[in-house]
Formats: structure tokens, sequence, C-alpha cells
């Protein structure tokens, strides 16, 4: 019956039926609602792994206001998302719009550009923490250019966010230009085709149509990359096990560490709920913002 | 910790996945009752002389023994989350101390005591210093079942002969030594700072020599204060002052232990010195075997400290891993029987003794001077039974929160982040 409908004329009833969301409707509740409301439990109680939990009712909530670790790990987890922000969205726009056009050698650099993603999380925390022994490393070359003449990149805490910040976005940045290069390849050549009759150079179709264009995908690129530091830790946890000190213990590793190696999973699962809500309220944010959310076409006229 | 922790950052994803395999449930046949005795146990390389054992032993027993063995950190998280449930195996390898004793405290672990002083002849064939670990409120609830590894004071030999030097004795010798060695341009002491549980060493050690056992015991005993003992203090002043004089150098936040970043260096003579668990010597011989051929690699007992009240003859470390058999299993008898016949014979003792390790049993100096390693051998065999006290590494002697808070803090002190005064305060505050 709803197949009927879509035949309609009607706008409202272009829509397919609630019946083809079914699918991942269940999927999302299985997986994401039924264990956050698992979590939301656990985090009124004392849990170590073993036996049953103990209820502790609001302890683990009034545990956040004392936790000086925590204060440090949000600011940390601020600095790597701004500082991955800043150093992806231009870089991966670029290489994804240079990527985008045609030519072997384009393809082939671009190929290059990708490996860092196919690489396990291991495998790149490996390669980096032998790249940054400061023995035998490339860190007691580069170093001394850095300040650092005896390679103490890792054992740094300044140093040590930059270097996170830099590999997080080195293994990223090649996902985004894909994004980039894909939404590049839809713009309509008509586009330029007409702004190069008026006479527009390069940069000026860069700034007036090829950006304009990009603009959704800015927007899903940058929810992606916020997000995504958020909650962001395996190779930070690989290469510096957080430290030195609490130096790199972002947000999200403060939770795991808590979890998984003080075993303290009711505090843990407190810490959980503030990633959740963290994470929702700052792409909500994006995209309202944004103006993304009024799905407005970016091609109106053609 | 130590064995524990050394592959932990690597091991800790896989483990992820480790703990959600064992939650969804394995419904394989559960534990005793269907005829055998399940064993778990850890992966490494005892497994030959495991597995040996358990192969002469399943000649003749019944039930028959069935060893499942698994990788170092996965294996803590699944077998936390086994015990108690019908999972659980009727036998299994753990680090005794506080690892145990969580285990105990869940009504959870079989009672050895009546079993072993049914047979004195089977109980007194262990190190009574080794057994202590293994002792939780007066009871036994563990047998040693694999070698021992004290912390031992490593030393290059072409660094000191050149130097003219002798291994440190005293606290003294060994600030000494600092200075010589840094106007030589060599780090005095190598150390993976990367990795707290490198340099908790150093505040295990230094403590015993100050205050003897009792200050960590009233740690471990969670006394109110207790982290803030003078001697734990003097303790953490003592490693500041190190740090400033420059024992470690200047990068050695950076050094990783894993990776061999800080057996490479005093391997290669940068560093003179390297505190760390009797399994260096293993290392060594795999990632610089010349090192270690060609007699270069010295070792000794960490040095006294004046005025101290502890025995310079403690030594702290892993004193073993120990085989336990949980109160859930069907058939106690069996696997008590197992831990006697399968992992107290001389066979057994003979295999592990083949593979490098140094077993918790008296009397095996004869059968160390004949191993792989005769000298090194039977120098950690005497430096374990002259022992008055072994003190368990204090990451596996506390509770997990209380460890992993330690090693951070302790991380911080290395790094001059805060001072003696606030680790201890910090400690002092952690429920």
């Amino acid at each position: 019956m709803q197949t009927g409908r879509l035949h309609g004329r009607s706008p409202v009833h272009q829509r397919p039926g609630v019946i083809w969301a079914a699918p991942a409707f269940v999927y999302f509740l299985v997986f994401a609602v039924v264990p956050l409301v698992l979590v939301v439990g656990l985090s009124f109680t004392h849990w170590n792994g073993l036996g049953m939990p103990r209820w502790a009712g609001a302890a683990n909530w009034s545990r956040l206001a004392e936790d000086p670790t925590l204060g440090s790990s949000i600011r940390l987890s601020l600095i790597l998302t701004a500082v991955a922000w800043l150093v992806q969205t231009p870089i991966s726009l670029l290489l994804g719009v240079w990527a985008a056009g045609p030519g072997r050698g384009r393809a082939a650099l671009s190929a290059v550009f990708f490996v860092p993603l196919l690489m396990s999380n291991a495998a790149v925390a490996l390669l980096w923490q032998s790249l940054l022994d400061p023995n035998f490393g490339l860190a007691e070359l580069i170093g001394p250019l850095l300040g650092a003449p005896d390679g103490n990149v890792l054992g740094d805490p300044g140093r040590a966010l930059a270097a996170m910040a830099l590999v997080v976005s080195w293994q990223f940045i090649p996902f985004h230009m894909l994004l980039y290069q894909a939404a590049t390849r839809q713009i309509p050549r008509s586009l330029y085709e007409a702004a190069a009759i008026d006479g527009a150079g390069r940069a000026r179709r860069f700034w007036s149509i090829t950006l304009p264009q990009l603009r959704h995908t800015i927007v899903s690129s940058s929810v992606l990359i916020v997000v995504g530091s958020l909650t962001y830790f395996e190779t930070i946890l690989l290469i510096t096990g957080a430290g030195p000190g609490t130096a790199t213990r972002v947000l999200p590793l403060h939770m795991y560490i808590t979890g998984f190696q003080a075993f303290e999973m009711g505090y843990a699962s407190a810490l959980a709920v503030l990633l959740v809500a963290a994470g929702t309220a700052l792409s909500i944010g994006i995209v309202r913002m944004t103006g993304y959310s009024r799905m407005d076409s970016s091609r109106e006229g053609m | 910790m130590l064995r524990v922790r050394r592959r932990a950052r690597y091991l800790a994803l896989v483990a992820a996945s480790a703990l959600a395999l064992s939650a969804c449930g394995s419904s394989g046949p559960a534990g005793g009752g269907s005829g055998e005795v399940r064993v778990w146990s850890l992966q490494d390389g005892v497994n030959k002389a495991e597995r040996e054992a358990v192969a002469a032993y399943n000649k003749s027993a019944d039930p028959k023994v069935k060893m499942e063995t698994f990788l170092n950190d996965p294996y803590k998280q699944k077998l936390q989350v086994a015990m108690g449930s019908p999972q659980a195996p009727d036998v299994f390898m753990n680090w005794g101390g506080g690892n145990l004793k969580q285990y105990v405290d869940a009504g959870q672990v079989h009672d050895l005591t009546g079993a072993l002083n049914a047979d004195p002849a089977w109980r007194d064939r262990f190190l009574p210093v080794v057994m202590k670990t293994a002792q939780i409120n007066g009871k036994y609830y563990g047998v040693p079942e694999r070698g021992m590894q004290p912390i031992v004071l490593f030393y290059n030999k072409d660094v000191f002969a050149k130097a003219g030097q002798q291994p440190p004795k005293t606290w003294d010798d060994l600030l000494r030594l600092v200075d010589v060695f840094k106007d030589r341009g060599v780090t005095p002491f190598a150390l993976a700072g990367s990795q707290a549980w490198t340099e908790l060493m150093w505040l295990e050690y230094l403590l015993d020599r100050i205050g003897g056992p009792a200050p960590f015991q009233a740690i471990v005993e969670r006394r109110p204060g207790a982290w803030k003992d003078p001697s734990v203090l003097r303790a953490l002043t003592m490693i500041r002052e190190l740090v400033d004089r420059g024992a470690f150098g200047t990068n050695y936040a950076s050094v990783d232990y894993d990776v061999g970043g800080a057996s490479t260096i005093f391997a290669q003579g940068k560093a003179a010195m390297h505190l760390m668990g009797s399994w260096e010597y293993a290392t060594q011989l795999e990632q610089n075997p010349d090192f270690v051929k060609k007699d270069r690699m010295g070792w000794t007992a960490f040095p006294s400290v004046p005025g101290g009240q502890g025995d310079p003859k403690n030594i702290v470390g892993n004193p073993s891993n120990y085989m336990s058999v949980s109160a859930g299993s069907k058939d106690k008898e069996a696997a008590v029987r197992f831990l006697k016949e399968g992992l107290t014979s001389d066979a057994y003792i003979r295999g592990m003794i083949s593979v490098g390790e140094v077993p918790a049993i008296k009397g095996v100096e004869p059968q160390l001077r004949s191993g792989p390693a005769p000298e090194y051998g039977t120098f950690i065999y005497g430096l374990v039974s002259g022992a008055p006290n072994f003190t368990q590494s204090w990451d596996q002697a506390l509770p997990p929160n209380v460890a992993e808070a330690m090693l951070t803090n302790l991380s911080k002190l290395f790094l001059k982040d805060i001072t003696p005064q606030q680790f201890a305060d910090a400690m002092d505050k952690i429920k």
C-alpha cells in the first residue's frame, strides 16, 4: 500500500514509507540506544568488572566536579579538535580540488596520499613511535630545528601534543581529501564554462564557484573532524599512552584509562555520557550555525 | 606490572575485542564435571615446558588436563570477565598479591592451605619468600609456577672499565657515579620514562631501603596517611634529586621500553646502567646478543642507603606467577593433583630452567649451573633465596585504580610537574 503512494503527485507523499527506515532504526536501537541506556545506568554504580555493580547514587557524577584531570582533559580535547580542524580543512580541501582535475600524475599522487588511511592504527602508531624515538629516530635529526636538541619530542608536554595533532591530521587528511575530490567532480562544468566566457581567472573561479559549491561538503567534513576528534584516541594511546604525565590525556583517553586500566567502570560511564552529550551538542551546533539543516539547494536557477 | 604491562598498549585494543568475545559467551563445554581439568595460562616462552608437563601428566591422569594459553593483557581482562561465570577455568595463572586478592575477595578462589599442609613435602619445595605473595589473609591461594623476576641493577662493563669505576654498593657511590659518567658525556642511567612502571622501580627500591617493607605494607592496607609517611616523602625527594642531578639525561621521557629504546642505549654504551626486571637479560640476548655473549653486561643488587632501616638484601619485583584453583571448579581434587604432580614435577622444573627461567624451587642451583645462563641464573636464585623480603611490584600489589593514579603521578614527578609533597597529597586522596 505504501508503494502506491510513491507514485502520488503530492510532494508530501513522495518520500518513502517509514518501513524502509526500519532496518536502520533497529540497528540504531540495538547498537546505539540500548548501550547508551546501559551506560547511563552504569554511571550510577560502582563496578570494577568483577561481580555485580553496586549502587552508587550520584557519587560518580559529583566526582566529575572534583576530578583534577577532567579539566585538563577537556582543555586538551578542545585544543586538539581546533588544531585538527585548522590543519585538516584547508589542506584536504586544496588537495581534493587539485586531485579532482584530470591527468595520470594527479591520480597516481592521490593514490600515494591515500596510503595513511589504509594503514591500521597500530601500524600508524608504531611508525610514528619509531620516527619520534629520541635516540634512534628522525626526532634526533629534526629535534634541533624544533628547539629540542636532545630529540625530546614525545617526552615534552607541549611538543607531544603538537606531535599528536600532526599524526592525527596526517592520518585523516586523505579521507577528507577524498570527500572534497568527489564533491568537486560533482560541480557542473557549465558553471566553469560560463565563468570562463565572462573572463574569470583561475583564482576567481575557485573563490566564486568551487568554494561556494563545496559548502555542504565543508560542513560535513567539519562535523566529522570535530566529532571524530572528540572520540578518537587509539593512536594517541598507542604512541604516548596519554603521557608524558597527563599531557596528551584527551577526554576519550581519560574515559578509556578510567574504565580499562583503573577498572572504575561507573565513573568511566559518567565520562562516556559526558562525551556523548558534548559530541551531540557540537554537531548540532555546527549544523545549525551553518544552515546545513535547511538543506537548501546551492544550484538554484540551473 | 612489568611483564603484564610490557606489551600493554598494543594489546589493549585487542583486549577490548577479547572482552566482547567472552561477553558474548563462548558456550563451549563448561569447566569440570565434563571429564577434564581446564587450565588457563599465559602465552610466552614457558609454554613449551608447560605443554610437555601436561602431556606427561595426561599419560596416566584421569581426568585429563586441557591447557589454553592467552596473550598477556587480553588474558587479564578475559579472566576478569570469566571468573565467577560457568566459563571459568578450573586452574588459572595469576600474578599473586593484589591481583589474586580481588578474586579471593569475590570468593572465587579455592583455599589451598589444607592441601599444602597435608603434604609438607610439596609445600616445602617452594621458596618461602615467594610463597608469601600467594598468601592472602593468612591462607595460601596459589603455588608458584614460573620463574622469579626480581629487579636488578645492570651495568655496562665496558663503560665502567673505561671510566675505571666499580658498580655502586651504596647510595653515595651511586651519586658519585652519576657525576663521573655525566662528566664523560655518558647518561648514567638508561630510563624508559615514557612508561611509568620503569620509574616505579626506583620508588619501590628506595622506599624499601629507607623504611623497610612496613611503609608499603601500610599503603597496601590502605591506612589513612600511609602515602604521607616521612620515608615515602624521603624516597620521592631522593628521586627528584636524582632527576635534577641529570642521572637519566634529558630526553628519558621520550624513551620507550617496548621498542627497545632504553635497552639499546644501554647496550651501546650511551648509558652506563639500567635498573630493570630480570627479563632484561632475555631482552638483551634477543636485541643485542653480542652484548650478553661477549660478557659486556654486568649485574648487581640495588645499593644500600646509609641510615636506612631496610635490609639491603631485600628485593622488589615480580616474585613469580602463580597457579590457583577456582572455587567454582567441579573437580577441585583433580585440579590440585595437577598442581602437585604436573606443575611441581622434576621434569617441569627442568623444562623451565631449559627455557631460561629461574624457578622458585629450593635447591635448584646445580640444575641452574648446567642451564643456559649459569652465572646469571645462579645470581638471580641467590638474590631471591637470600632475601628476607620480596616486595611485589606495586602496580600489581595495589588495586587497579590506585595503581593507575600512582603511575600517572609518578610520571609527573619525573617530569618535575609536581613536587614530592604534591605526589603524596594526591595519592592520599584516592579512595
